[in-house]
């Protein structure tokens, strides 16, 4: 680490230009680098689009035109404002110090988290009708059901600290199961169509079918995490991994079971107490949200309870937790149920609102996309899972009216660099997480939960 | 038994593709060796390798296929340019996504999320600079039957991939195994802190690491374009399955990873002569599901510092 010595003191007239860059350490020249290529490629993001044909067309309509000129000069802009804040940061930072002590204030008082809780619960029951039916159809269909399946998987990764990169498939086997259970016993019936060519031996209306999913991908965890779950850290992941492709391609390639990569087709609404849902988004929105905040809730009990703690001592070092008495494959298979499970019950609610779909709507990349969003969020916290799928799957969307559709994901994937490298805590981090980091930084203390202290180049 | 129809012709055309695995594994291999990171975006690191390929032998092969020597220089030519970009992407990615995570002792997850980032950027940035078409190599070789073994024909892409190959795999083993830089780099794998306290400049050898590995990943790169074609998205299924390949042989192990990667290929297409194609990656992956299962650190366990 470099030590920053106090600034030459400022006489006011006698500076000039000379002194500026007499000033410059080898650090803000790295920087100033950093600044310009960052200017480089984002007037390539932005800049004109190449082909097949024309392989250079993209680069040199980006750069060798008048254009990259401004680029240049809002990196210079960065790396000033950049290079000023390292210098001066602390002073505005120390003079800001009242500030901080008020929001720590804030942020540490019940009532006070309780009044954000509720505020955000207001505008989610009230804001949403007034939307647009494109935005209402990306809340419920995106955003509500991600939610709900980041929440999950933050019980795994975030709360017990297993790394899950096959969890979409839950959230498949959960929608095949509320297609299958919604079908007919009787395929020859009149009028009675069933979204996949098997025949389940008795009709289920989807609402039925919610617990019935959330049964079998509890199962479906089950017997997933029993053999796997000995595994250590990234091996476990590359074996989920493997699981989530395989749900996937076995439901793409048994034709006479799921209807290969056509896929089902014509999952009826909910019905319940009279009630029918159909194509009007509001219904689901409220449904999605009364889900969320009741799993919000029960996760929140279970993350303060014995089970919470067990998790939590798991994640932070599993050979000290099994020392202790706590039953680790236990609990670990206890996560990974409960995600499941509530992945499960996401994909039902997907399935019956959407109506049909693929295997093609459970790809690895959405499987890693949940898993961002849970750490964007800031990994072990319920209100970060929630921001962070809510934020990211606005992102592309917004995007979608400035910027060719296709590209969106470029501008995806570099907010989740910078995001990393500025914050790698995430949005809202856990309070315990957002410590443990920050002594890391600090240098004392590995930020990794899963490694052993010292740092993330050991062992 | 369903494989023995074939078995010769398909054993070959799988060491043809476990060859490219072997590479590409290697990459994710080095890096979780010294950083104990899955490098998610190795697999863009190949289509750069394969985009830097397609852009040289674009500039120097007319309408004509060359053939002979010739063939043999552009061939050349394409590997030493694509391992080039390769490596020279790979550099950048470290300095860009990983290194400023290492200078905040980020924890592991972050490290991951900012591959997986990196790997959505690159993939979209090459599709919107270079189209998100497939775009076929300009023919360096008539491609034919060299020669029969057993009845099964050798193609000249295969030779082209395994002489290709074969003498990358040679070189990086005596190069970890020999050199200086091979031995900073399993000082780093064994214990960095240590290294660091030995003298051994850690974050030179973590970038060398990358560079070397983007080097075979790139090279990997314009060979899979060789053989089939130069997309965006061309890198993501050879990089699932070649770090599927790393674990197998037990990762972190060099060794390891280029005996996982040939024998993926292998049984992939042994495999495929039993099920439908559709079924491979099933096979792929339940092959690894029981490796792990039996043996939890891989065929060979893992550790780069032991490897050599």
């Amino acid at each position: 680490m470099t030590v920053y010595e106090n600034p030459p003191p400022d006489d006011g007239a006698t500076s000039s230009i000379r002194d500026i860059f007499g000033s410059l350490r080898d650090d803000d020249w790295r920087r100033l680098g950093g600044c310009m290529f960052a200017a480089v490629v984002v007037a390539m993001m932005t800049g004109t689009s190449g082909n097949a044909q024309h392989l250079t067309a993209g680069v040199t309509g980006s750069l060798f035109k008048p254009r990259i000129l401004v680029f240049i000069l809002f990196g210079l802009a960065l790396w000033a404002l950049m290079t000023a804040w390292k210098r001066y940061g602390d002073d505005v930072k120390s003079s800001l110090s009242e500030v901080r002590e008020l929001r720590t204030a804030v942020a540490g008082n019940q009532w006070a988290r309780y009044g954000g809780y509720l505020a955000v619960l207001l505008a989610a029951i009230l804001i949403p009708p007034q939307l647009s039916v494109f935005w209402q159809q990306v809340l419920v269909s995106e955003i509500g059901i991600y939610v709900l399946l980041t929440i999950g998987l933050n019980v795994v990764v975030g709360f017990a600290g297993l790394l899950d990169l096959g969890y979409i498939a839950f959230y498949a086997i959960g929608a095949y199961t509320a297609a299958y259970f919604t079908g007919f016993p009787d395929a020859n019936r009149r009028g009675h169509i069933s979204p996949l060519p098997a025949h389940p031996p008795f009709h289920l209306n989807p609402f039925f079918v919610l617990p019935v999913a959330v049964l079998v991908c509890l199962i479906a965890g089950l017997l997933l995490g029993a053999p796997t779950l000995r595994l250590r850290g990234d091996y476990l992941a590359i074996v989920t991994l493997g699981f989530g492709e395989i749900v996937r391609i076995t439901a793409n390639n048994s034709e006479s079971v799921t209807n290969g990569p056509r896929g089902a087709f014509g999952v009826p609404h909910f019905s319940a107490f009279g009630y029918h849902w159909t194509l009007d988004l509001m219904p689901y929105w409220y449904l999605l949200l009364g889900i969320i905040v009741i799993v919000f809730v029960l996760f929140r009990q279970l993350e303060n309870s014995r089970v919470g703690r067990a998790w939590t001592a798991i994640r932070e070092d599993e050979v000290a937790a099994a020392a202790t008495g706590i039953p680790t494959l236990k609990y670990k298979l206890m996560a990974f149920a409960i995600g499941a499970s509530t992945s499960g019950l996401a994909g039902v609610i997907f399935a019956s609102q959407v109506g049909s779909f693929a295997p093609d709507n459970f790809r690895l990349i959405n499987s890693l996309l949940v898993l961002v969003y849970v750490i964007f969020g800031g990994m072990g916290s319920l209100p970060g899972a929630v921001a962070g799928a809510s934020i990211l799957i606005w992102l592309p969307e917004a995007l979608r009216d400035h910027v060719d559709p296709q590209d969106r994901f470029v501008y995806f994937g570099a907010l989740l660099v910078v995001m990393m490298i500025f914050r790698p805590q995430g949005v809202f981090p856990s309070r315990r997480r957002a410590r443990e980091i920050g002594l890391a930084e600090a240098g004392s203390g590995g930020a990794d939960a899963m490694a052993a202290p010292g740092g993330v180049l050991q062992q | 038994m369903c494989f023995t129809h074939n078995f010769w012709q398909l054993t070959i055309s799988g060491l043809s593709d476990g060859f490219l695995y072997a590479l590409i594994a290697l990459g994710y291999t080095l890096v979780y060796g010294v950083l104990q990171l899955i490098n998610f975006a190795h697999s863009e690191v190949f289509m750069a390798g394969g985009f830097g390929g397609l852009f040289a032998i674009q500039a120097v092969v007319g309408d004509q296929t060359p053939h002979g020597m010739t063939s043999v220089m552009f061939v050349l030519l394409g590997v030493v340019v694509g391992a080039i970009v390769g490596g020279a992407v790979a550099f950048v990615l470290e300095r860009v996504a990983y290194r400023p995570l290492r200078r905040r002792n980020a924890p592991k997850l972050a490290f991951l999320i900012s591959a997986i980032g990196a790997s959505l950027f690159l993939v979209n940035f090459a599709g919107k600079e270079f189209g998100r078409q497939a775009i076929p190599m300009p023919d360096l070789y008539t491609n034919g039957t060299v020669f029969s073994v057993f009845g099964a024909d050798v193609q000249t892409n295969y030779v082209v991939v395994a002489i290709a190959a074969a003498v990358m795999l040679v070189f990086l083993d005596r190069l970890v195994a020999k050199t200086r830089l091979g031995q900073g780099i399993r000082a780093v794998a064994q214990d960095a802190d240590t290294a660091s306290l030995m003298g051994v400049n850690i974050d030179r050898v973590i970038s060398q690491t990358f560079v070397i590995g983007g080097l075979l990943g790139g090279a990997a790169g314009f060979l899979f374009g060789l053989v089939f074609n130069v997309q965006n998205n061309m890198g993501f299924i050879p990089g699932v399955k070649a770090f599927t390949a790393a674990v197998l042989g037990g990762i972190g192990n060099i060794r390891g990873a280029v005996l996982g990667g040939l024998l993926l290929g292998v049984v992939e297409n042994l495999g495929v002569s039993c099920v439908e194609s559709a079924w491979r990656d099933v096979i792929a992956f339940g092959i690894l599901v029981l490796v792990l299962l039996f043996r939890p650190t891989g065929l060979l366990g893992e550790r780069l510092g032991r490897s050599a």
